[in-house]
């Protein structure tokens, strides 16, 4: 699919899932050591990238984001032992999924952000931003509708030929 | 605007901070709060110069009264630094304390973007969050949990040792676990301490027998902790305790094994003076050593040497022990576990490897030594017993000290070590009070910031020690006049005087510089820390936690945080062990209520969240064919509630409702 016509002043939409060990405190230190960054990402806090569900990155970007960010701390450093790691199985799921659901795998993103690094925050977020910039507006949302308004002139379409009450389907019947 | 409307009985209190112009310079406060103002559930919406202020808390304990607010939400810093200080609030105002969010526009908004429309914006995006999210928040109980009031002391230089001691005088039960036969460190080597030229061992040996016969000391040296199980309160420590071939119970330090070794003469390399003293298979690593065992090195004692147990050696160490049979060939490694409440990690630094700067001809000229050798050759109880030699037994007419080698150099270390400074004047003086030479500091900027240190530089400047401001270039032996015949000769630039100089000496000492540990990656994984770019353990905060890190009950002292002299060490020691005091006197520790809960009626009995727990607190109910949470040994990460795939299991405080309305409150538009 090819990503619609966008203009200059439009800026993608990314919803962050920090862990708040390692990548959450990498973030504080970002704006500690006052580095500057796209303001196009907004975070959400949990307490392991463990808790990532699967749902709720289709639900972000089903809600309109443009792209989602995971950050979690490196492997062998996790909080809670090995969370990161249940999040890196589920994020290569999480990818095939959104590629046979027609949404390029680019536009989510598992980066691990140990505490000490506000440089790679900026960085990474950046990076990304730029990244979802080239691949335009996902549009979910504008799509589903369209989908449901084309669902809803079908049914309107079935609903004007009266199907006689009763009968069994022909098909069935075989 | 949010779609939906909020149940009538929701009545939400929003705040924003402008933190004085820390968020307000960037952030339309009162415009977030009028748009706030307007979603559903807000009953009253406020801006507030400093909602952490005594009054800003007031504020909201008022509120929630005058006003029956019932949901509370302060946009401000970040929640790791005031959610306590708001949860309080909210308490005290007399709603439950999890009735409370917090949005962070400080860290994550004003401080890091440009543009003030830009940033007000993404405050409003992430107060919609908050309130959306606030709405889905349940009553919580803190838990709470008896804490095992001992304590584990990693690392036995003067860091353990003082924050050792400091908790043993408290009454505390302490372990101080320490990988060296003896404990010390460092600081046990140095012959004196800079700028009061106090003798090291005159300071620190009283400090260290101390630690020796408290009785509320259980010292282990010769061994590594393997394993930290556990967490804040109820750690589970597995220590290595290496085979030292002599029982440290029946052993009195006699040392008349050593006498009797069948090695008439010590003709093996001494780790504690840096290589360049000699030891025997049987030894003590030094006179003031605590424990005062000995110990065998089984790579040389002729007893390992030629396959175990063997009869070619006599044994003459253990005929020499008698009837105290403290020697034990068939001593083995072992393992002990014990169990602490809190843990001080003072694991040390080590010094730069000088052979990382090859210009400098560490281990290619024998007389370029490092500052640490230095300190052995000008100890008494050293190898030359405190006389100034080369190795070749000349004593020096020149002596150069070149600072900052591997330190303040993009090619190696970016950081300066603090230390080598003062080390530097400190050994330049000790030299010109052992021998008659001519000594050089070549230096590339004096840093002498603590109390008295900069007199002593002064005092230095009077005592005729020469000062070159300049990085040495080379240090070759490669002569050019006959003055230079057979001498080592630094080419520098003089930078005071601008030019090139060359500066014939006999001998050279390398002011080397403090890295972490080479281990120091295993030792942050063992105690779930973090590091910093450089590889030095990192603080809680920089300023306020100092002596913390991430994981609580972990608390750290010393040179493994980062390069610092012995008064700053002892004093950090001595707030770690404070810290440590503070946990385990309280009693019990208040755990965050935010633990995972399985809803009986949904689960269906898969066991997907059986595997992914890594602290096995989920079984299996064969009668009910459920599964089920053990609270107690539940972290609170979250894994097994994204991993079940019909929905039944429910974090506390990350309930699925409560991050699905905040992804859906900040995409809102």
């Amino acid at each position: 699919m090819s990503p619609p016509p966008q203009s200059p002043e439009w800026r993608p939409r990314i919803v962050a899932f920090f862990c708040t060990w390692c990548t959450y405190t990498a973030a504080d230190l970002a704006g500690v050591s006052r580095l500057k960054y796209a303001a196009n990402i907004r975070v959400i806090r949990l307490m392991c990238s463990g808790r990532v569900d699967p749902q709720f990155i289709f639900a972000a970007l089903a809600n309109g984001a443009d792209g989602v960010l995971i950050g979690g701390c490196h492997p062998g450093d996790c909080h809670y032992v090995e969370g990161n790691y249940k999040m890196l199985r589920r994020f290569e799921m999480v990818k095939r999924l959104l590629h046979e659901m027609g949404v390029e795998p680019k536009r989510v993103r598992l980066e691990w952000i140990s505490a000490a690094e506000g440089e790679k925050v900026k960085h990474v977020v950046n990076e990304m931003v730029e990244q979802v910039r080239q691949l335009g507006p996902l549009t979910l949302p504008q799509r589903f509708e369209a989908w449901d308004h084309e669902l809803a002139g079908l049914e309107a379409a079935v609903a004007d030929e009266p199907v006689p009450a009763n009968e069994p389907c022909p098909a069935l019947s075989l | 605007m949010p779609t939906g409307s909020a149940p009538d009985s929701l009545r939400i209190g929003f705040y924003i901070c402008h933190c004085g112009h820390n968020i307000a310079a960037m952030v339309d406060c009162p415009e977030v709060a009028k748009y706030a103002e307007r979603l559903p559930g807000v009953a009253l919406s406020r801006d507030y110069k400093y909602m952490c202020s005594d009054p800003g808390q007031e504020l909201i304990q008022k509120d929630i009264q005058e006003f029956k607010l019932n949901r509370i939400v302060v946009a401000s810093c970040s929640p790791l630094l005031h959610e306590r200080t708001f949860r309080a609030a909210t308490e005290a105002g007399g709603l439950n304390p999890f009735f409370f969010h917090m949005v962070n526009i400080r860290e994550h908004d004003a401080w890091v973007h440009t543009d003030r429309k830009e940033a007000t914006e993404k405050a409003k995006a992430l107060a919609r969050a908050a309130i959306a999210r606030v709405a889905h928040h349940r009553a919580l109980e803190v838990k709470r949990v008896p804490i095992n009031p001992e304590v584990l002391v990693v690392g036995g230089g003067i860091a353990g040792i003082h924050a050792t001691l400091t908790l043993a005088h408290a009454g505390k039960k302490v372990f101080l676990v320490e990988r060296e036969p003896s404990i010390g460190g460092h600081m046990a080597k140095f012959d004196k301490t800079f700028p009061t030229l106090d003798c090291a061992a005159c300071i620190l040996t009283p400090k260290m027998s101390e630690v020796g016969t408290h009785p509320n000391v259980t010292l282990w040296s010769y061994s590594e902790v393997i394993k930290v199980d556990g967490y804040v309160g109820n750690y589970t420590v597995t220590v290595k305790r290496k085979a030292r071939y002599v029982n440290e119970d029946l052993c009195t330090g006699c040392q008349e094994c050593i006498a009797n070794c069948v090695y008439k003469e010590p003709k093996f390399s001494d780790e504690f003076n840096e290589g360049l003293g000699r030891r025997k298979p049987v030894y003590i690593p030094f006179p003031q050593a605590t424990p005062q065992v000995t110990l065998i090195d089984p790579n040389v004692c002729l007893n390992f040497k030629r396959g175990a147990l063997t009869d070619k050696c006599k044994k003459t160490c253990v005929e020499a022990c008698g009837e105290k049979k403290a020697i034990d060939f068939t001593q083995r490694e072992e393992t002990r576990e014990i169990k602490v409440g809190a843990i001080i990690v003072t694991t040390g630094f080590q010094t730069f490897d000088a052979r990382r700067v090859p210009q400098y001809g560490y281990g290619l000229f024998p007389n370029v030594y490092t500052a640490l050798e230095v300190e052995r050759l000008i100890n008494a109880s050293g190898p030359t017993g405190g006389e100034v030699i080369l190795r070749d037994g000349r004593p020096p007419k020149a002596i150069g000290i070149i600072h900052c080698v591997g330190s303040r150099d993009v090619r190696t270390n970016r950081w300066c070590s603090r230390v080598c400074c003062m080390y530097s004047l400190k050994l330049a003086h000790l030299l010109k009070e052992h021998s008659e030479a001519e000594v050089y500091n070549f230096y590339i900027d004096m840093r002498a910031p603590g109390k008295s240190y900069e007199e002593f530089y002064s005092k230095l400047l009077s005592e005729g020690v020469q000062f070159i401001r300049g990085r040495v270039g080379e240090v070759t032996d490669w002569a050019m006049t006959p003055e230079e015949e057979g001498r080592l000769v630094l080419r520098v630039e003089d930078t005071l005087a601008g030019f090139v100089r060359r500066i014939p000496v006999d001998m050279v000492v390398l002011a080397t510089g403090l890295e972490p540990q080479a281990d120091a990656q295993e030792i942050r994984r063992l105690f779930n820390m973090s590091c910093g770019s450089e590889g030095f353990f990192l603080e809680r905060h920089p300023k306020l936690a100092p002596v913390n890190t991430f994981t609580d009950g972990i608390f750290l002292a010393g040179a493994c945080q980062g390069p610092r002299d012995i008064p700053d060490t002892v004093a950090q020691a001595g707030a770690a062990a404070a810290e440590a005091l503070a946990l385990i006197d309280k009693g019990h520790i208040e755990q965050e209520p935010n633990t995972a809960c399985i809803l009986d009626a949904e689960c269906s009995g898969c066991k997907s969240c059986i595997p992914v727990c890594p602290y096995t607190a989920i079984t299996f109910d064969e009668a009910r064919q459920k599964a089920t949470i053990n609270e107690t040994l539940c972290k609170g990460c979250g894994t097994c509630v994204a991993s079940c795939p019909s929905g039944s299991i429910v974090q506390h405080l990350f309930e699925d409702e409560e991050i699905l309305s905040e992804i859906d409150g900040v995409l809102a538009r």
